[in-house]
């Protein structure tokens, strides 16, 4: 057994997290800003924050992940990092030349409360910046939140110190995808393209982590957002957020500055979170839904009618991020099937309220918790099992100690490949997460049932 | 594959040159000193500050301490008083493997321990929230050992781990100990292992004065298992007859440590990493030791008869001679089988402390050339040798890293050679205390570069095209993207083990494997290299 000293007994436990289901803001940080243009993330920090981002989002992506950090010593600890920063910002500039340096706070910056935006004032009065080049910033302590909370607060860093309204609209629409995959942020452009929707999405990682093999290679990747288009995202007619957790701060700071009204829509994975996301697009476009888009949407009922018997009744325990959660719940449910277990590290009661709304005519019993771990999932499994456990890597361990299927979805996911390229957004992406779910049944029905009952044709 | 000889068109000095042009002149003249052409009696400058805002290898303190030392010690319940971050970074990522046993079957590090400060800890301390932790994994786990890691906020607010571990210790009757390993301490993951180490020495080392059963007893001092191999070593110690009592600390126990001062020799493998232990252990107990390689079959060899040599037995020499001639032939074997592949191939090394050194050692072995090397976290001992090791000057960064006052713990010493043994066996050629460092074993004129970034290493794959580059998993995929292979010698790519003469074998199919894959030609389409449409097709 590999996580052989975890009893059925559950212990509350106030002071002590096992086996956490989040990691800290920076890392949320990072990945946002690697979504812009020629962006280079910058760690506010100790180098090791920054060595730890940078390789847990590599091993996730195998792609190359650029950072940069303030390496501070004891000195700086002591002192304040500002000198840090600033020689950071000029080497930065000359070494790698950036389009834009996205600086992020660490829990030891915060703790002794370096200010950003007088710093990054002083790196523009003292000439560090080159003509045209920005530095835009956001707080993430570690020590509030979880990495979920970090990516939303650089998004929300990108409007409030980039985005600005002329006051002629140009009739856009913003998308702020959420903490989604490249290939799920290719998917959103694609849907909106189909619908005819002109949209700015910000940011946009596809072609920055699932970049191709050519012989060549710059820092800075092909994809991102760039940033002229963020700053004209004050003009924009509206503003589609996906995910209430990743992107809802972004969208309302956008609204409160620029007068850019916004909508908060959940994550569009699976059928009706999908199906919500399309409709708005086409309402807030004056568009219509165009025929191929519906045809996808009807494959995926046809799948889900196909296949229903495998689906039907089967519980599932979930981990992972708000509001990924909360669009597999409802999928789940629109499945029939039943998610009993559902987990998210990040803290947050509303969290636990909307899982049991989504749940509450599904006639079985929900156990949620926000701010909750691995450990006490496992428990809950070890007290009442499951078909299947979906959530990132680290649920391996638990899936093999019990023998029960895992789908991988979430952050991060360090042992297999296919988050890069193949979306679970949009109807498309809906089949593929029902193909992995059917892979992971069946592979199990054909390895466990007994020769006399095996057989050819599902 | 293509021939690229273009590395003729340069000499070492104009790619330092080429490699400094960039930078801002007081970045260009720190790196000038960190970047050094190999000459004899060549000084380099290492331990030194990262440069802000420069793409570094490196990581933290934290890092060395938690991560590395006593990430590969199973049955201690390390607990991270922090945010949640550095647990979760550290949960599982260093592939140290472990295999547990019978009597004991404990084994935590499949879990991660944490505190997760939030903001009202940070405010109004977070002793109370560390305590409580304790209890909870106290009463759960009921471990033998619980082991406290500070994280960056800890320092800086001020929490006293220290008092919290003791005060529990005694009320609780389990061995708990912290480490003040906040991540802004010192300049690299070095400083980690050194806080890491000093702790395990002062609370676990002579805890248990049991006397082990067998012959020949050894510690390994500096070898964490990754990929398995530890568990080669162990295999070949005892198929030699060799008692490996400790492991510093890969696959190793609370016990393996506790009773680590009854060993009669250290070996010393990541001199980095832990050279100052192996003085320590020689201080108060009177445990000689020596430096050792694993990392290449001729290198095991040479290490093995250094053992059997210090312990003078004819039945361990003559042994470790059946063992080697035993193992050799199927070394032989691969060895032929890939030097018509690898001869004349040419590597990188950008790793650790220690491994960018001993790897060089493979790659000799299959008729490869290493062009450049260099350290991520080393100091100068470790590339000229320990002769400059009273020279090298106390900085503000290695200052507040605690070093131990060790005095001879008069009821457990035991000198274990005498002074004219020790003269006797230094005159055979086991050379005691000794470590002559990376640079005099590279080629003269091939380059050393400390603290190497991403930038710099882009460069150097350019200009030079090595076969092979070795470095970590962050710089892994910016390599392979100009189209070289990039084998990691941290996480060895998840293969394994390459230690001793299997991990040998192992490490050549591997270099082959990546050396001839076929993928490289794969980066430009058809019609890439024929980009000038000359015929159309005719359709019948």
């Amino acid at each position: 057994m590999l996580l052989r000293h975890t009893p059925k007994e559950i212990k509350e436990r106030s002071a002590l997290v096992i086996n956490p289901a989040k990691t800290c803001q920076p890392i949320g940080a990072m990945y946002a800003a690697l979504g812009i243009h020629g962006c280079m993330p910058h760690s506010h920090g100790s180098q090791g924050c920054c060595a730890y981002h940078r390789s847990t989002l590599t091993r996730h992506y195998k792609e190359p992940v650029p950072g940069t950090t303030s390496s501070f010593t004891e000195g700086a600890s002591v002192f304040g990092g500002q000198a840090n920063l600033l020689q950071a910002i000029d080497n930065i500039f000359t070494v790698y030349e950036p389009e834009v340096v996205a600086v992020h706070t660490t829990c030891l910056s915060e703790t002794i409360g370096d200010d950003l935006p007088q710093i990054r004032d002083k790196a523009f009065k003292e000439g560090k910046v080159p003509a045209g080049k920005e530095i835009i910033y956001a707080s993430t302590p570690s020590y509030v939140g979880s990495h979920i909370t970090g990516f939303s607060n650089m998004v929300k860093g990108m409007v409030s110190c980039l985005c600005e309204a002329t006051g002629k609209k140009n009739g856009k629409v913003n998308v702020l995808p959420g903490w989604v995959e490249p290939s799920d942020m290719t998917e959103i452009k694609r849907i909106a393209a189909m619908i005819g929707v002109d949209i700015t999405m910000f940011p946009d990682t596809s072609g920055v982590l699932n970049g191709p093999l050519t012989g060549k290679h710059r820092t800075f990747a092909e994809g991102g957002t760039k940033i002229a288009d963020i700053r004209k995202a004050g003009d924009a007619i509206g503003t589609l957020a996906l995910g209430e957790w990743a992107s809802a701060d972004g969208a309302r700071t956008l609204d409160s500055q620029c007068k850019v009204p916004c909508r908060i829509l959940d994550l569009p994975i699976g059928l009706s979170a999908t199906d919500r996301f399309v409709d708005a697009l086409r309402i807030v476009g004056g568009t219509s839904v165009p025929a191929e888009l519906e045809l996808e949407r009807g494959q995926l009922v046809d799948v889900i009618s196909d296949m229903h018997q495998y689906f039907y009744g089967k519980k599932v325990a979930l981990v992972g991020d708000p509001d990924q959660l909360i669009s597999l719940t409802e999928f789940l449910v629109n499945l029939d099937m039943q998610p009993v277990y559902v987990v998210t590290g990040t803290p947050g009661k509303r969290f636990e309220r909307r899982i049991k709304e989504l749940t509450a005519d599904a006639g079985f019993e929900v156990k949620v918790k926000a701010a909750g771990d691995m450990f006490l999932l496992h428990q809950w499994i070890k007290n009442g099992p499951v078909d299947l456990i979906i959530g990132n890597t680290y649920c391996k361990y638990i899936a093999r100690d019990e023998d029960i299927p895992l789908v991988r979805h979430g952050f991060p996911i360090l042992d297999r490949v296919g988050h890069q390229y193949f979306p679970t957004t949009g109807y498309t992406g809906a089949i593929r997460l029902l193909e992995k779910m059917l892979d992971a049944f069946l592979d199990r029905k054909d390895r466990d049932t007994p020769e006399k009952h095996f057989e050819l044709v599902y | 594959m293509p021939t690229k000889k273009k590395s003729a068109m340069w000499d070492a000095a104009a790619i330092k040159e080429e490699l400094l042009k960039k930078y801002p002149p007081k970045v260009a003249r720190k790196r000038a000193k960190q970047i050094v052409v190999n000459e004899d009696n060549q000084e380099i400058m290492a331990n030194v500050r990262t440069i802000p805002g420069i793409i570094t290898m490196r990581g933290c303190t934290y890092a060395g301490c938690k991560g590395v030392i006593l990430g590969p010690t199973r049955d201690i319940v390390n607990i991270t008083h922090g945010p949640i971050g550095c647990g979760f970074y550290s949960w599982l990522t260093r592939r140290n493997q472990t295999e547990t046993t019978e009597e004991n079957p404990d084994n935590y590090m499949p879990y991660c321990f944490s505190t997760d400060m939030q903001d009202k800890d940070i405010i109004f301390g977070g002793e109370k929230k560390l305590e409580a932790a304790i209890r909870e994994a106290h009463a759960i786990f009921n471990p033998k050992a619980i082991a406290i890691f500070a994280t960056c906020p800890v320092g800086l607010i001020g929490d006293d781990i220290h008092a919290v571990a003791a005060r529990l210790k005694a009320e609780l009757g389990c061995n708990i100990f912290a480490f003040s390993c906040e991540g802004y301490k010192g300049v690299s993951q070095s400083a980690g292992h050194h806080i890491a180490n000093n702790q395990i020495f002062k609370h676990v080392v002579g805890e248990n004065d049991e006397v082990k059963p067998g012959e020949y007893k050894i510690n390994m001092l500096g070898e964490y298992n990754i990929g398995g191999d530890a568990f080669e070593l162990d295999r070949i110690f005892k198929k030699c007859g060799i008692t490996c009592l400790a492991t510093f600390s890969g696959n190793s126990t609370y016990d393996q440590f506790a009773s680590s001062h009854t060993a009669d020799l250290n070996c010393v493998m990541c001199h980095r990493s832990i050279n100052y232990v192996a003085d320590m252990l020689e201080t108060k107990f009177g445990i000689p030791w020596i430096k050792v390689n694993f990392i290449g079959a001729e290198a095991t060899a040479k290490s093995l008869r250094r053992i059997a040599a210090y312990f003078g037995d004819k039945k361990l020499i003559d042994r470790v001679e059946e063992v080697i001639a035993e193992e050799m032939p199927a070394v032989k074997a691969a060895q032929e089988e890939v030097l018509p592949k690898t001869t004349g191939k040419t590597a990188m090394l950008f790793v650790g402390g220690s491994r960018a050194h001993h790897y060089q050692e493979l790659f000799a072995e299959m008729g490869m050339r290493t062009l450049a090397a260099g350290y991520e976290f080393a100091h100068r001992d470790d590339y000229e040798g320990r002769q400059v090791i009273p020279d090298l000057k106390v900085d503000a960064d290695s200052r507040n890293i605690e070093e131990l006052e060790i005095e001879k713990d008069e009821a457990r010493y035991k000198a274990r050679i005498t002074d004219v043994e020790r003269a006797k066996l230094e005159a055979a050629g086991v050379p005691f205390k000794d470590y002559k460092g990376m640079m005099p074993e590279m080629d003269k004129q091939s380059l050393v570069i400390d603290d190497l970034n991403q930038y710099e290493a882009d460069k150097l794959v350019e200009i030079l095209k090595p076969d092979v580059f070795c470095a970590g998993i962050k710089e892994k995929y910016s390599i392979q993207k100009l189209g070289v292979p990039m084998k990691q010698l941290h996480s060895y790519d998840y293969g394994g083990p390459y230690a001793g003469f299997k991990g040998a074998i192992n490490f050549y199919h591997e270099i082959e494997r990546l050396v001839t894959s076929k993928v490289w030609g794969y980066m430009k389409a058809p019609w890439q290299k024929n980009p000038e449409l000359s015929a159309t097709y005719v359709w019948e």
